[in-house]
């Protein structure tokens, strides 16, 4: 935790030395404190002094976090996949991609889906937004943007849409809004708001439950929650020792907490209101790329660069189910779940996405079609079809077909009836 | 991984995880005992030994990894793009062919994992270090004389194998810059400190909480996943049709915020819990029926106010805490709300400065009142029972005899249209004299 890492949020007065200056947000025994970077670092050297080497409290650090997987594991008593020993299997699921969205010149790099269900915008390296009606296949809006890295896009709940860009040379690091309007000619990139701004790029960003805040979280180590109508900070979120690069909202009834990943391969759980890290989870072995929230908001899982999806639960507090095979070898970027949680989708870099029983621990299917990495898989919001975005610059929608009532096994009942009126036919002659 | 490796067209840190997994399947398959078979090949006049068919590569990883033919195929294509297998046939076109096509492993020495510094890299000389086969010696003993005769042929046949040993010399190169890049941050000694007495605090916050036993947890799963079943379409599809299989949207029509009537099985959801109720337009609208008949509608109401005060535009906050104010908590008022007196105390205090959260409290308990005492009361009452006797159960439509005939797909009106005509309406009523919603004698 450098300089970097912590975002000069305000400026004034320091907390302990009184001279206006660049202040660092930190919290001391749960006190959040707002010191300029020179006490910081006295105050560090103070506790050196008082006999705490460096090595006696790695010492203490080490031991603490032994300490506290032992608690953990006390109320581990059964495994996911025992429990799940009584669940059906999933009958063979036939997801196909029937869409592709073909309008990008470049890397599309992440896509989300409208509340109606049909509509989904998405965002690529060739510097365009689009929104498509992806039932028609119309494109309705074309955002053309100065700078080329679009990291992220992501719709609000009523009309504006969030968008993240990073300047060529990473000068840009803003986050801005757009108000989604009807007139196809309006130039909406000058319509467009800054909002967010970090030391270094933006990777996620996720509107509130409203058009009126927005969450960020950023290569600087940092999450932040902006008001969107003055560009305000409310909140910033500390604790994660390298770059952060996915966030997920909470769907619980409080709807306060939201989790994110970061390169430093810690999941950490945090509250909205006071900036507190909750729960942090550590278990895999390289960066995470994305985070996702089970429907419940019980348990959440995570897509990593060490080609496993992992699912924590939140009132347990442990890692409960890894999802890996050997024949993959490629990094998770992106995962996401059906309606009913029973389903992970997630997608990597090897061009698949690969299905996932999240309850069994098993994988489901493969689904191929991509010719490039996959950079984002979203379930539509209404569960009836997977929306996935890859560098190959196209969009794909699969859904899946229901086994009931296939053409194919009414004609097998047409024949057995017609075979066995016939067998009927000739026991009655004779 | 993050975009600063991207950006300075390193090769991406993670990718070496990667490379090492992949030598691993490699290895595997050049094990003496359970690995591949290799037999001499035909290369126009010259016989190759030790060499595959792209047919038997899959047959091995279909077996080994028990997984489709389709995926070993996928899983194949990835070896042969990253240079572990080269075709011989056509080597510039680096695709893995299920047929009879000769491919061989490429030497170790050009494997993207070995790090040899730039200047090393001669393209002209191929130097083979022997310290460095001595590891794999033992294990790859039968390749040891192909990766010499492949150096010659390599002398040979170089302009043809250009592209291939380009592409694996990228990335060496991409290696070494790998290697060679700057470090990522450079942490002072303090900030170690700092960051380990922070580590401290947070483990024993850790070790103070509260957990659940496992059993319990995981069982909450499988009942969540159980109960919603019908309603994921990708399990268990969609009544009348999935929208996307057949053109028809009927679905989408049937189960939008607003319906004369709801389909059943949105009716059930509401059952579910206090959450999907509230967060379903129409079953708020029907909850809040109910709670009129009850006369504790204010209940409702306040709840509303507080969702907003907590997500609306901050400049607007302390206007909407006066209202609230006014309309609920003060003694006297229109609707007054049953809070206990602590609770109540407390907001009172906190109104005198108020933020977002001030309300939160006494929303907490409003909220939780309702879900113990009102809801239950509401699953069970006429009014809930009669919406399930009404809600319509639609009928699967058949698939037509022709599954080829397509129907034409009609665009729907834009969300911001929908949202410009709420704003509207919303804008007309508080113009006409009303000051707020919720402030009706």
């Amino acid at each position: 935790m450098c300089d970097q890492t912590f975002m000069a949020a305000t400026f004034g007065p320091c907390d302990s030395c009184s001279k206006p200056s660049p202040l660092m947000n930190i919290y001391i025994k749960n006190e959040a404190t707002n010191y300029c970077s020179l006490c910081v670092e006295m105050m560090a050297c103070q506790g050196l002094q008082k006999g705490e080497t460096l090595e006696s409290l790695k010492r203490e650090s080490e031991t603490l976090k032994k300490k506290l997987e032992e608690e953990r594991n006390k109320l581990n008593d059964v495994e996911l996949h025992q429990v799940a020993e009584k669940v059906e299997v999933l009958s063979a699921l036939s997801i196909k991609t029937r869409r592709v969205l073909k309008g990008h010149g470049n890397k599309v790099l992440c896509m989300d889906w409208c509340k109606d269900k049909r509509r989904m915008v998405s965002s690529s390296q060739d510097g365009k937004v689009i929104v498509w009606d992806a039932f028609t296949l119309n494109k309705e809006h074309g955002v053309p943007l100065p700078c080329t890295w679009v990291l992220a896009c992501a719709y609000a709940p009523l009309r504006s849409l969030c968008l993240i860009m990073n300047g060529y040379l990473g000068l840009d690091n803003k986050c801005s809004v757009i108000p989604l309007s009807l007139d196809k000619n309006e130039n909406l990139a000058a319509k467009k708001k800054s909002v967010a701004m970090h030391t270094n790029y933006v990777s996620g960003c996720s509107f509130t439950n409203s058009d009126m805040q927005l969450l960020t979280s950023s290569g600087d180590g940092t999450c932040a929650l902006w008001d969107v109508e003055s560009g305000q900070l409310l909140q910033s979120f500390h604790g994660h020792t390298a770059d952060v690069l996915s966030l997920d909202l909470a769907p619980s009834e409080t709807g306060n907490t939201f989790v994110s990943g970061g390169c430093d391969m810690k999941a950490n759980v945090w509250d909205m209101r006071s900036g507190q890290n909750i729960q942090s989870f550590e278990s895999h072995e390289s960066d995470i790329n994305c985070v996702k929230y089970y429907p419940s908001g019980d348990a959440f899982a995570s897509a990593s660069d060490d080609a496993t999806c992992r699912f924590y639960d939140l009132r347990a507090d442990r890692e409960v189910a890894v999802y890996q095979k050997d024949s993959i070898i490629f990094g998770a970027s992106t995962c996401d779940f059906s309606l009913s949680g029973r389903l992970l989708f997630a997608g990597y870099n090897d061009y698949t996405i690969n299905v996932w029983d999240v309850l069994k621990g098993t994988r489901a299917t493969i689904l191929f079609g991509h010719e490039n990495r996959v950079s984002r898989v979203r379930v539509s919001p209404d569960g009836t079809a997977l929306g996935s975005a890859s560098w190959d610059s196209t969009l794909r929608v699969s859904w899946s077909f229901s086994t009931g009532s296939n053409y194919i096994f009414r004609f097998i009942k047409l024949l057995f009836w017609v075979n066995s009126r016939l067998v009927l036919e000739f026991t009655v002659a004779f | 991984m993050t975009i600063n490796t991207l950006a300075k067209g390193g090769c991406h840190r993670e990718q070496m995880a990667c490379f090492r997994k992949m030598e691993k399947v490699i290895v595997a398959m050049q094990d003496p005992d359970m690995g591949m078979k290799m037999r001499n090949q035909r290369l126009l006049i010259t016989v190759i030994p030790h060499a595959m068919t792209g047919h038997d590569i899959i047959t091995w990883l279909t077996h080994k990894y028990r997984i489709s033919e389709e995926e070993a195929l996928h899983l194949g294509n990835m070896l042969v793009k990253y240079g572990y297998i080269y075709p011989l046939k056509e080597p510039r076109c680096l695709v893995l062919r299920p047929d009879e096509s000769p491919y061989r492993f490429q030497t170790p020495y050009f494997w993207t994992s070995t790090r040899w510094p730039a200047s090393e890299l001669d393209y002209g000389k191929k130097k083979l270090k022997i310290y460095m086969y001595s590891l794999l010696h033992k294990r790859i003993n039968h390749t040891w004389d192909f990766v010499v005769m492949q150096a010659r042929e390599q002398l040979r046949s170089s302009k043809q194998r250009r592209k291939a040993d380009r592409i694996v010399l990228e990335c060496q190169e991409q290696a070494y810059w790998l290697i060679n890049r700057p470090p990522v941050r450079s942490i002072t000694l303090y900030c170690i400190q700092l960051y380990c007495v922070v580590h401290i605090e947070a483990c024993r916050k850790a070790l103070g909480r509260n957990r659940v036993k496992s059993s319990i947890c995981l069982e909450g799963f499988l009942k969540y996943s159980e109960q919603y079943l019908n309603h994921d379409p990708i399990m268990q599809g969609c009544l009348p049709s999935n929208p996307w299989i057949s053109d028809d949207t009927a679905h989408w029509t049937m189960n939008a915020e607003i319906v004369p009537v709801p389909t059943r099985l949105r009716v059930e959801r509401w059952s579910f819990s206090f959450t999907e109720l509230l967060n379903d337009a129409m079953g708020r609208k029907e909850f809040m029926t109910y709670l009129e008949k009850e006369f504790s509608a204010e209940n409702l109401y306040f709840w509303q106010a507080c969702e907003d005060i907590r997500h609306g535009e901050n400049s607007k906050i302390v206007e909407k805490v006066e209202d609230v104010y006014k309309n609920f908590l003060a003694p006297g008022a229109a609707r007054w709300v049953n809070i206990d007196s602590k609770t109540m105390d407390k907001t009172l205090e906190g109104i005198k400065r108020p933020h977002r959260f001030v309300m939160d409290d006494a929303q907490m308990h409003i909220y939780f009142l309702m879900k113990k005492d009102s809801y239950p009361r509401y699953l069970k009452s006429d009014l809930y029972k009669n919406m399930l006797a009404k809600a319509i159960v639609p009928q699967e439509t058949k698939k037509s005899v022709f599954p080829f005939m397509r129907r034409q797909r009609h665009s729907s009106p834009s969300p911001a249209q929908t949202a410009t005509q709420a704003a509207e309406e919303e804008g007309l009523a508080k113009g006409a004299g009303t000051r707020s919603l919720y402030s009706v004698v």
